[in-house]
């Protein structure tokens, strides 16, 4: 990171403010906190032993992969960032750190993560990893998001591969079970984040995102929003169908789903007049909620079946 | 000597751009101290007593 970041006009020198903390605001926390538990699900849930230590080490490579692709994606998409509010204070657009530094801080965390990971504990997950980033800060930043209302349905893959790289790290291989902890995360991403455009719209309308509310209306958003809510309850309940988890996982998952399906019906019946669209705020914070709980259920379902040696 | 270094040689930070400073280096200071651990540690457990076996 360099310490001279630009030359003013008058040709003095700038040195730069930017503090630990603006560099780790970079990796999205909050998004690699989620990246972090998925992950670790997949790993413990995997029926291979992995000792501690590859755990740690697999969980942090995967930890600062995803914070590397969350560090390329604020690069590329600076110029949004700074006309929406809810992230125009990120630290390149509010100007502490320099687009340059943020690139150099991704593509150098990326190589690392990936290596590391590789190197130590198999190249299967490294391999996810890597295209992970590729298809994080590539195929969704540069090219889906400003360009087709079904970027997050087509982006939402990236956030969903941790499961299976936890998954791969342990094995070293790829398995229904680990597809279906993708595709849990894959089904739940559209109504989650069309929930948060529904009532953030104009930011993304400002920012010329096409995301589905501007550019297919909120009728036929709510309609989609419905339908995801439906096959995610589905497809929630399918590691107990096939046999992967006991009944506690799938009764829960079942009432998770429901509680779900409930929320989408409420977003779906939302009259076009409600501004303060109270049923997709509640929505957006339950979608968080259900995630958190089913893989908390489904860790708690593997190790409670390791234990009693089912 | 550049226009820049000669610039450089007559900067005088600020406390903020101080503060900054140290508050980076010692995150760069502990993102190392972890990675040489996680090296150290990993290849203990991947090659166990075998790690010490060297033919020189």
């Amino acid at each position: 990171m360099a310490l001279v970041e630009q030359h003013g006009l008058d040709g003095s020198v700038r040195l730069s403010e930017a503090t630990a903390s603006d560099y780790l605001a970079l990796l999205k926390p909050r998004v690699m906190s989620l990246v972090v538990f998925t992950a670790f699900v997949g790993i413990v849930a995997a029926p291979v032993h992995l000792n501690p230590v590859m755990v740690l080490t697999a969980i942090l490579c995967i930890a600062v992969g995803a914070g590397a692709s969350g560090a390329l994606n604020m690069w590329y998409d600076a110029d949004i960032d700074a006309v929406m509010t809810r992230t125009s204070k990120r630290p390149i657009p509010s100007g502490r750190v320099q687009p340059g530094e943020a690139l150099a801080f991704g593509l150098v965390l990326s190589a690392l993560s990936v290596m590391t990971l590789g190197i130590f504990v198999n190249w299967v997950a490294g391999a996810l990893l890597a295209f992970t980033i590729f298809f994080y800060a590539v195929v969704y930043t540069m090219w889906l998001k400003r360009w087709t209302p079904q970027n997050i349905v087509i982006g939402g893959a990236a956030g969903s591969f941790p499961p299976m790289i936890g998954w791969a790290a342990a094995t070293g291989s790829i398995s229904l079970e680990s597809v279906l902890l993708f595709l849990i995360i894959f089904l739940w991403t559209p109504p989650h984040f069309w929930a948060l455009a529904l009532f953030k719209s104009g930011d993304y309308e400002r920012a010329g995102i096409p995301m589905m509310p501007n550019v297919a209306g909120e009728t036929s958003t709510k309609r989609q929003i419905f339908a995801y809510a439906l096959l995610v309850a589905v497809v929630g309940v399918l590691p107990w169908t096939f046999g992967f988890t006991g009944e506690v996982y799938g009764l829960a998952a079942t009432a998770l789903g429901l509680g779900f399906v409930w929320y989408a019906w409420k977003v779906l019946a939302m009259p076009e007049a409600d501004r303060a669209m109270k049923p997709a705020k509640a929505l957006f914070g339950y979608s968080l909620l259900y995630l958190f709980a089913i893989f908390a259920i489904y860790l708690g379902d593997s190790v409670v079946a390791r234990m009693l040696g089912i | 000597m550049s226009a820049v270094a000669e610039k450089l040689e007559t900067v005088k930070p600020t406390e903020a751009q101080l503060k900054a400073r140290r508050s980076r280096n010692m995150a760069i200071a502990i993102a190392l101290a972890a990675f040489v651990i996680i090296v150290y540690a990993t290849s203990i457990v991947k090659l166990g007593s075998a790690v010490f076996e060297r033919s020189f």
